[in-house]
């Protein structure tokens, strides 16, 4: 290892194992959290079933992609769970918009505070759902990504640079960025431009003048659902291709997922995407040790003999329970605009 | 047979009765008002022609049809059109955005029909990209009539349209209520501010708990001695 200082290098390194993980899983929580923000906006409630939900999804797409492989319907390069998506898709709306029919519309025809009932009934969807996957494939962690593991690694970033650090890039990172950058082009597009997507922002806006208007609530929410279904199993396959499958790590998300509605101000898609960012980046940036990263960057004499990490791994869910309580106490709309809850 | 008719409407919120027997009309091209104290089931009357509120006893026709049994969304599209006192935009969308919600159920062009509001609220077309919630409450009430008109409605209810505004745009907005008249509409509307009202009503409804105590055209409820004491303050 070089004794002189070396930024190049210190980047490279910091790029690879924090900037990289964390776009990728900020993107993976951005896709989760702008799901749990249709629920709200439209449903008004916070759903509790989404960490549960992407579990679910994942499932769809473990079962379906394991038939393709042996079929072998495979694609090269890339994971087989990418042409599993769109059938688990279909799968994922039908779960979703039967748990709307069986459990969410019941409730939603009572006339008392949705946000409080919403919220105890995603808490049962939540167990059911959990315990569905559970019953299919177990509560074991297992990973599911066949083909290409990286885009280029670091040897051959090495070779093509001539740095000492590598840099790779996962499928899986490359395939969350680009399909995340897509998902929220569409999504905007969506809810900007089409006439279905205008009336989904005016029921949000004001219900009882979106039904004057003539706006078909039971349509809103059905498209809601739908939207819900693309972004949860898709949010799901991606964490699943970077960190494996484990129910429990999915229904734990539901914690930074909340942290980053709630942090970028809850009803906003922009403030959903923000809020996932800066739960990612404070989670990886926070727990990872910077020893290494500190002796490229300072002379021999000043270099750690500790790890320099600010905070254990184990303690990563505490940091979104932080920003949260900060952002609560500072600027409780969150950093976008967003509503606070209130009972209508 | 009026154009449209509530007739002798009852009804209740939970076991509280509001309406008893109450009955309003208003033909094509004619204005009518109900006025009366808080409390005497003015905009719950709104409602239940509106099917917000199910009346239990009682009919609303529309050009002699029962509309009794229809759904809000389905007596919109026979030609209702509603302006509610509160809450009568979408905030986060712009006056466009606004204009285009109020057309939503029509499956042609309404591109026409924004051209006509602009041309009748020239200041929405300057602020036609703005949010309607950094609009001033007078040009949100133009949003709101806006919205409302997207449909080419043949019946307009409003629900105390000049509440809470100066009265330089009460005047303007009373002036743009008979504009809405005069291109042959029937509306109805509900005022608190009952004197200026029925100076410019066509016909005019006093209600009391719920009942009709008085009826008449604008000019006979202003004459006459009672009403004068009772609800015009002398």
């Amino acid at each position: 290892m070089s004794d002189s200082i070396d930024i190049i290098n210190a980047f490279a390194l910091l790029t690879n194992f924090v900037i990289l993980p964390a776009l990728s899983y900020g993107s993976q929580l951005a896709l989760g959290a702008l799901a749990v923000t249709l629920v709200y906006s439209i449903l008004r409630f916070s759903n509790f079933a989404q960490g549960d939900s992407m579990a679910f999804g994942t499932m769809l797409v473990i079962l379906i992609s394991g038939y393709m492989i042996s079929k072998g319907w495979t694609i090269t390069g890339f994971p087989t769970a990418i042409l599993a998506i769109p059938l688990a898709l279909v799968g994922m709306s039908i779960y979703l918009l039967l748990m709307d029919r069986l459990v969410y519309r019941h409730y939603r025809g009572i006339k008392i505070k949705q946000s409080i009932v919403g919220i105890t009934a995603s808490i049962g969807v939540m167990f059911i759902t959990g315990g569905i996957v559970r019953f299919f494939l177990g509560a074991s962690a297992q990973r599911f990504g066949d083909g290409e593991r990286f885009i280029f690694s670091v040897r051959e970033f090495k070779a093509f640079t001539g740095l000492q650090q590598g840099i790779a890039l996962k499928t899986s990172q490359f395939l969350t960025i680009t399909l995340a950058i897509l998902l929220v082009a569409f999504l905007f597009y969506f809810l900007q431009k089409t006439k279905t997507g205008k009336a989904m922002r005016a029921y949000s806006d004001n219900k009882e003048l979106a039904l004057l208007s003539g706006i078909d609530p039971d349509k809103v929410v059905r498209i809601t659902w739908l939207l819900v279904a693309l972004f949860t199993t898709i949010a799901g396959t991606l964490y699943g291709l970077d960190k494996g499958f484990a129910p429990q790590q999915y229904h734990l998300l539901l914690l930074p997922i909340f942290a980053s509605v709630i942090v970028g101000g809850i009803g906003s898609p922009i403030g959903a995407i923000a809020g996932a960012f800066l739960v990612a980046f404070s989670e990886i940036f926070l727990t990872y040790a910077y020893k290494k990263f500190l002796i490229y960057l300072l002379p021999l004499s000043m270099h750690p003999n500790s790890l320099v990490q600010l905070i254990g791994t184990e303690y990563k869910y505490a940091i979104s329970f932080v920003i949260l309580i900060i952002v609560l106490l500072i600027k409780p709309t969150g950093l976008f605009k967003g509503k606070v809850i209130v009972d209508e | 047979m009026a154009y449209l008719e509530g007739k002798n409407l009852v009804a209740s919120y939970g076991v509280v009765p509001i309406l008893h027997e109450c009955s309003v009309e208003v033909e094509k091209g004619e204005l009518a008002v109900i006025v009366g104290p808080n409390g005497a089931g003015k905009s719950t009357v709104m409602r239940v022609l509106l099917g917000m509120l199910e009346a239990t006893e009682g009919s609303v026709t529309l050009d002699g049809k029962d509309i009794s049994m229809l759904s809000t969304q389905d007596r919109i599209a026979q030609g209702l059109a509603f302006v509610p006192q509160t809450k009568n935009v979408f905030p986060s969308m712009t006056v466009e955005e606004n204009l285009q919600m109020g057309g939503f159920i029509r499956e042609d062009d309404i591109s026409k029909t924004i051209e006509e509001v602009y041309e009748l609220f020239p200041i929405l077309y300057e602020k036609r990209k703005q949010l309607a919630e950094e609009l001033s409450g007078g040009q949100r009430q133009q949003v709101a009539f806006g919205r409302a008109m997207m449909t080419r409605p043949s019946v307009m209810l409003l629900d105390e349209p000049t509440a809470g505004v100066s009265p330089i745009v009460m005047d303007e907005i009373f002036s743009n209520i008979l504009d809405v008249r005069n291109a042959g509409m029937a509306v109805l509307m509900v005022e608190q501010n009952a004197q200026q009202a029925l100076n410019i009503a066509d016909k005019g409804f006093v209600l009391v708990s719920g009942r009709n105590e008085h009826t008449g055209t604008g000019k006979e409820l202003i004459e006459d001695r009672e009403v004068r004491k009772k609800f015009l303050g002398g």
